[in-house]
């Protein structure tokens, strides 16, 4: 197993792609908002604190324990991040099986691989990357044929949404959590999977860049042009549910 | 700056990667057209309720499959 295979991973981009028509559908017209907000002040993107930022004080030592042979060691890294592995498989696959077949092969082959970690990057980050590699060839299983990754994508004109509808209250106030999560996976589910892959590595794992870049084997400007693509593309999808006029 | 060229910028805005000239340029853009407002505003919120939405449970027979095939790999890698 070699994490930093890019042309592995374009390979499976690639056949992932051919289910996929590349030629994005233009943003759907909304009904502008009058009432939008009136500060025009846009404070950074909150961010909660995730395994991949925190360098834990024990993970350098966990993992130099696990190198060493020590189980248990090993199996503390797993707890800890178990759950975003099976969300991050789970987000790229889209079938509960394959997502656990990914997670599981995941954590086996970053044992068997653990002695060719050295330490360069965060092993949260280096972990992402192999299960990001397992779920793609699951997915590319399930869609074997194959088509240019590198096909572009416009970020022209219809990129731009030509009408935008503000949204209400807080949907986390509006909503319960489990009603949330739901929508949420739901409205992800819904993009084409290089953009779904593309935001969950960079917004959800946290991801930067250059890291997801070469985790799957894209250009740093394909990774942004996918990226702003994805999010404008969920924020239109959201506001289905999130929009000012639904009575919640 | 006009609305095109902000939408392209939105992510460099957003991930706060411009420079102090670029973004002011955005942000007087942003005073005056409501629409690019209520865009930043939006994708700003997408972006934080995925990243803040906490994974769902990892099923106890999911978890428990993890859990006994890497004892069994473990347990052959140090018997």
């Amino acid at each position: 197993m070699q994490p930093r295979t890019e042309c592995r991973f374009a390979r499976a981009l690639c056949a992932i792609w051919a289910a996929h028509s590349y030629k994005m559908n233009s943003m759907l017209p909304f009904a502008m908002d009058e009432s939008a907000m009136s500060s025009p002040k846009i404070n950074p993107v909150s961010r909660p604190t995730l395994p991949s930022q925190v360098v834990k004080e024990d993970e350098p030592a966990l993992v130099a324990a696990a190198q060493a042979g020590q189980i248990e060691a090993f199996e503390t890294l797993v707890e800890r991040y178990e759950r975003k592995i099976f969300r991050l498989t789970l987000n790229i696959t889209q079938n509960r099986e394959d997502a656990e077949d990914a997670m599981q092969e995941a954590f086996l082959k970053a044992f068997e691989h653990l002695s060719e970690f050295q330490g360069n990057s965060r092993f949260y980050t280096w972990l992402v990357r192999i299960a990001v590699n397992q779920a793609l060839m699951k997915l590319r299983k399930r869609r074997p044929n194959q088509i240019s990754l590198d096909a572009e994508v416009d970020t022209g004109e219809d990129t731009i949404p030509r009408e935008v509808e503000d949204w209400g209250p807080s949907p986390e106030d509006r909503y319960e959590q489990t009603e949330l999560s739901g929508i949420l996976s739901e409205v992800i589910a819904e993009l084409e999977p290089p953009f779904r892959i593309v935001f969950q590595l960079r917004d959800i794992e946290e991801l930067s860049t250059e890291e997801t870049a070469e985790a799957l084997g894209l250009s740093v400007p394909a990774v942004k042009s996918r990226l702003l693509r994805a999010r404008l593309k969920l924020r239109q999808k959201l506001t289905r549910y999130f929009r000012r006029s639904e009575n919640r | 700056m006009n609305c095109k060229t902000l939408v392209i910028e939105l992510e460099h805005y957003l991930d706060e990667e411009l420079d102090a000239s670029v973004r002011a340029s955005i942000e007087e853009h942003l005073l005056k057209c409501k629409k690019c407002r209520v865009i930043v505003n939006t994708t700003k919120k997408t972006i934080e309720i995925y990243c803040n939405a906490e994974p769902a449970p990892l099923p106890e027979e999911t978890r428990s499959r993890l859990h006994d095939a890497l004892a069994k790999r473990l347990r052959r890698a140090h018997p």
